[in-house]
């Protein structure tokens, strides 16, 4: 059965890729990724990713769509001329590399193979670690927070600089004062059906995405995931009660504590590590018991994560909607 | 198995070159920033099919069960950062189109070139 839902779900996510670059019209593009996203979070999730999919459903399905038609209002509908007069190279380009790549995959370990080379290295360390020394029951959270709480930390900053980013670059300060003018306009409070819907599933969105914070030693869920479903909620609100309602319930000026301290407080985690005796990020010495001193960490880094994610998605749509009227 | 894990492959392979093909063909910035998304699925997707195990389930321990096949972790942490890094350098990218369009009047790679020799 699993074999009849894999071809026919990777052979829709072929025809949608294929849609989304022949079309002209750049919005019908933009719902179609939405959709081809949907599609690549169910894959992820029959090859055993459960976090993956959680992520990719939240993040490309949702916000990324938002954004896109966000700087869409702000640039245009269409293409105008649809192909560069390279078009035949490029395309003589890609079908030699296509059928190269697909010649090299004859040679890769088959799927699913136990032995393939990539689960001999580090991957079964991590399986019994995380049972010896963290205790959680979810292996990915566990990777993610404490074995590689390096990484984890380099991705945090990466989006917290992607965020600080497009802030410099849209957030003009002459756009701030008219903002109040012509704000009243923009919303879908006269539309009945996505107001009640919509004023429905808000405050469960938002109970989710704490679930997902708080749930995810347990279960699927983490920082990031919980970050982009309370990022979306209050995207929702603000598409649906106007922006100005949005920001007063979230002011930009806290938005931008947000990103920061979200971002202070993984780093003061690690900082603590080095106080009590520790390496950087080292959580075992947090508590008395290391095995709780690792719970403990995670849990910290996690809420940081989730914290600065949140920040940096709501600021960036706020300044791309705020851009709109000036 | 056999045949859907080859086939994950290749579709790995067609998208990977369709998001290319967006990339170098297309004339439209938006076009382009979405081509560069579809690429950057297809990496997803190899890395989540390499870290499959066969027979094995989601590496989350449940109580109840014993011993069981835990497919590998390491690739899903690694693209779970990766999609929230993504979609932030996304972001960044569509405010760049969004700037030269104030700037130029066009995100149409042609028209920018035209007016940059101008």
């Amino acid at each position: 059965m699993t074999i009849v839902f894999g071809v026919f779900l990777l052979t829709l996510m072929l025809v949608t890729a294929i849609a989304i670059v022949r079309t002209q019209n750049l919005f019908v593009a933009v719902m179609l990724s939405g959709i081809f996203s949907l599609l690549l979070a169910s894959n992820f999730f029959l090859l055993d990713a459960a976090d993956v999919a959680l992520t990719e459903a939240a993040v490309g399905a949702g916000i990324s769509t938002v954004l896109y038609l966000s700087a869409l209002a702000l640039s245009a509908q269409h293409e105008h001329a649809p192909y560069s007069s390279h078009r035949l190279i490029a395309l003589a380009v890609v079908s030699f590399t296509t059928l190269a790549v697909i010649y090299a995959t004859f040679d890769q370990p088959r799927v699913g193979d136990p032995a393939a080379p990539v689960h001999q290295h580090v991957a079964p360390w991590y399986l019994e670690m995380t049972r010896d020394a963290i205790d959680i029951p979810n292996v990915v959270t566990a990777v993610l927070g404490s074995f590689r709480g390096y990484d984890t930390l380099g991705e945090v900053f990466v989006v917290f600089t992607a965020g600080i980013g497009v802030l410099f670059l849209l957030d003009k300060p002459g756009a701030r004062h008219s903002q109040t003018q012509t704000v009243g306009q923009v919303r879908l409070r006269h539309y009945l059906i996505p107001r009640l819907v919509g004023r429905m599933l808000i405050p469960f969105i938002l109970l989710f995405g704490l679930y997902v914070q708080f749930h995810g030693e347990y279960g699927p869920g983490g920082g990031f995931q919980a970050g982009a479903l309370v990022a979306a909620s209050i995207i929702l609100y603000a598409l649906l009660e106007g922006e100005t309602r949005a920001l007063r319930a979230l002011p930009r000026r806290l938005l931008t504590l947000l990103i920061a301290s979200g971002a202070l407080l993984y780093c003061g985690v690690g900082v603590a590590g080095i106080l009590l005796g520790g390496n950087f990020l080292d959580y075992s010495v947090l508590a008395d018991d290391p095995v709780k001193g690792q719970q403990l960490g995670i849990i910290l880094i996690e809420a940081g994560v989730g914290i600065t994610v949140t920040g940096v998605l709501l600021s960036i749509f706020h300044a791309f909607a705020a851009r709109g009227r000036f | 198995m056999n045949f859907l894990g080859i086939y994950y492959y290749w579709v790995f392979a067609i998208l990977l070159m369709v998001g290319f093909y967006a990339v170098i063909a297309k004339l439209n910035l938006i076009k382009k920033l979405i081509g560069l998304s579809l690429f950057q699925a297809a990496v997803f997707l190899l890395y989540i099919t390499v870290g499959k195990v066969e027979g094995g389930t989601a590496p989350i321990f449940a109580s109840a069960a014993g011993e069981r096949l835990f497919s590998n972790p390491l690739p899903q942490v690694l693209i779970l950062t990766a999609i929230v890094v993504g979609i932030s350098t996304t972001a960044l990218g569509l405010g760049i189109i969004v700037r030269i369009k104030e700037e130029y009047g066009t995100i149409e790679e042609q028209e920018i070139q035209e007016i940059d020799r101008q």
